[in-house]
């Protein structure tokens, strides 16, 4: 109840603000465009893009091989929601650890740092083929990939969280009689939050990317996988349909996020708020 | 000249919390040396307010972190009831020049934080808390976050944040130092108060000779580089103190007194930095060194 009346009064400030319509204003010129150029000028090139109005159609169409009354659709959003949700929890709970300890600790950070900076920069897909000769299956090394894209933007950003707090707070923390483990637990961690929850935003954008190209290249099942599928049938109307909703996913990830990070940061907000 | 009166105060009060006794501390490398404090003594009596004055530069900052045992002197010793300090602890709190509060955790959450670590229950804590953040008047603002309250209020939570742990010394680094004026006095006065109450031994740092005066009990007044004690004054100031005293003959000659030996430190201070100046400028030789 107290949800529905939420969204009414969110829905009705919307309708008010701005930034809303300018917003609704900005997409429907990109679609409009995109159809006068692709279905009424049909200009070179462009006329190989499907346009917008086949798009939407062949979403809706039950008869497609995939649409939104389709069982397979919702199957390759399974699997590639739960591959791209394994690699992201585990970049979390890894990446977030090491970069918690390798920011507190002096001596741990030099020893893994130059590590981290030679690992860091080598692209996710070149992991592949190591990926699938040493890991079991067809799952396994997906999700590698697609872990290891997100793993690094949140070790960096977690040590920049750590290296971005304050030294007096470490003083007053001491000061106050606290143990090293309650200076992790009360000064470390949440002093590093906001970057944490940048890094993870980050992460989670890079580990979709890879998600799809691992999919292409070693994957059976999913959304990037049936996209290469798609496009060697020259069924292109399906591979803009999953663009798309790998783009909508994408998003929905990211609110997710920046949900839980809001919850977690609640001083945050208070600070925005007070200053205005 | 300045050792004989820090000595001669030493024996007049033997009831010291902490002895500061030929401290020496220098900073930088073998071939750039920066002696910031030598030989420094003097002693925070029990139960007294003790004010720290000297020129920017004269190593305040240093002898704080000493006592509050962030850093260990070169030379000499610092004790605390005749233990030497070995590092940080909850028995000497600093409040210092900014704030400090946690900013991820509401008034309360950092009240509590010196009780948490050292693992009270929760029925202690939440006693001990409510009734210092009942005493400091931000009861009411308990689950605030420290933006969310003006900078007084945020003053008033590090002070309370400190005085639930019971400690022996209270070090204040400047405290009031960015407040506007009206909630600086009401701040001096809030403190006072609670002091004159309490008598909790404190060491006060401050660059405002009128805010010193009022508060103080005794005045430490440094040199400049290296930083040693220059005089000690006693603030014979009755209590409870008012601020009609600013008013009072002996405030003005306690002031007289203290201006002209804090002039001369520094005109020191603001010649070496004429001469720093004219050197790194022009290479000339400065019109003060002839």
């Amino acid at each position: 109840m107290a949800q529905s009346s939420s969204l009414g009064r969110r829905l009705a400030r919307a309708a008010t603000d701005a930034a809303f319509w300018r917003g609704l204003l900005g997409l429907t010129l990109f679609f409009l465009a995109w159809y006068v150029l692709t279905a009424v000028l049909k200009l070179p090139r462009f006329e190989k893009i499907p346009d917008p109005l086949a798009v939407l159609v062949d979403w809706l169409n039950p008869h497609a091989t995939r649409s939104l009354f389709t069982a397979p659709y919702y199957v390759d959003i399974l699997y590639s929601v739960a591959r791209t949700y394994v690699a992201f929890l585990a970049a979390v709970v890894f990446g977030v650890g090491l970069g918690l300890f390798m920011g507190w600790s002096t001596l741990l950070f030099n020893f893994t740092f130059p590590l981290v900076e030679v690992f860091r920069p080598i692209p996710p897909l070149s992991w592949i083929p190591l990926a699938i000769i040493v890991l079991p299956g067809i799952e396994l090394p997906v999700v590698y990939v697609t872990f290891i894209a997100a793993f690094f933007a949140t070790v960096i950003n977690t040590i920049l969280g750590v290296h971005s707090i304050d030294r007096k707070y470490f003083l007053a923390a001491r000061c106050l009689g606290a143990r090293p483990l309650d200076v992790l637990r009360d000064v470390v961690v949440p002093g590093a939050l906001p970057f944490i929850f940048t890094g993870l935003q980050i992460a989670m954008g890079l580990a979709w990317m890879s998600l799809v190209a691992g999919e292409i290249i070693a994957g059976q099942r999913g959304l990037g996988y049936y996209i290469y599928q798609a496009a060697s049938l020259y069924q292109y109307d399906q591979v803009v349909m999953y663009m798309f909703t790998l783009g909508f996913l994408g998003f929905v990830s990211s609110v997710l996020i920046r949900r839980v990070g809001q919850r977690m940061m609640a001083w945050e907000e208070a600070r925005r708020k007070s200053k205005g | 000249m300045s050792a004989a009166v820090a000595t001669g105060i030493a024996a007049a009060q033997p009831a010291r919390l902490v002895d500061v006794d030929g401290v020496t501390k220098c900073f930088g490398t073998e071939d750039d040396r920066q002696i910031c404090l030598e030989s420094c003594s003097f002693g925070i009596p029990r139960g007294k307010l003790t004010v720290l004055m000297g020129p920017s530069g004269c190593g305040k900052t240093t002898l704080i972190n000493l006592i509050a045992g962030y850093e260990l002197p070169d030379r000499g010793s610092v004790r605390l009831e005749g233990a030497p300090v070995a590092g940080p602890g909850s028995d000497r709190l600093v409040v210092f020049q900014e704030t400090t509060l946690f900013p991820w955790m509401t008034v309360y959450g950092n009240v509590a934080f010196g009780c948490k670590v050292k693992r009270l229950s929760q029925a202690a804590i939440r006693e001990k808390a409510e009734r210092i953040l009942a005493k400091v008047g931000l009861y009411a603002f308990r689950d605030k976050y420290p933006s969310q309250l003006s900078g007084g209020m945020q003053r008033r939570t590090e002070l309370a944040r400190a005085l639930i742990n019971d400690p022996k010394l209270m070090i204040l680094d400047e405290p009031f130092r960015g407040l506007d004026a009206m909630t600086r006095e009401l701040m001096q006065e809030f403190y006072l108060k609670l002091f004159e109450e309490t008598c909790l031994t404190t060491l006060f740092v401050t660059h405002e000779l009128e805010e010193a005066i009022f508060m103080a009990d005794r005045l430490v007044l440094l040199t400049y580089k290296p930083g040693q004690v220059k005089e000690i004054l006693d603030v014979d100031l009755p209590r409870p103190r008012h601020f009609s005293m600013f008013a009072s003959k002996r405030f003005f000659e306690l002031h007289d007194h203290a201006m002209s030996l804090l002039v001369e430190e520094s005109k020191k201070a603001f010649a070496a930095g004429c001469t720093s100046a004219f050197d790194q400028i022009a290479g000339a030789r400065p019109p003060a060194g002839g």
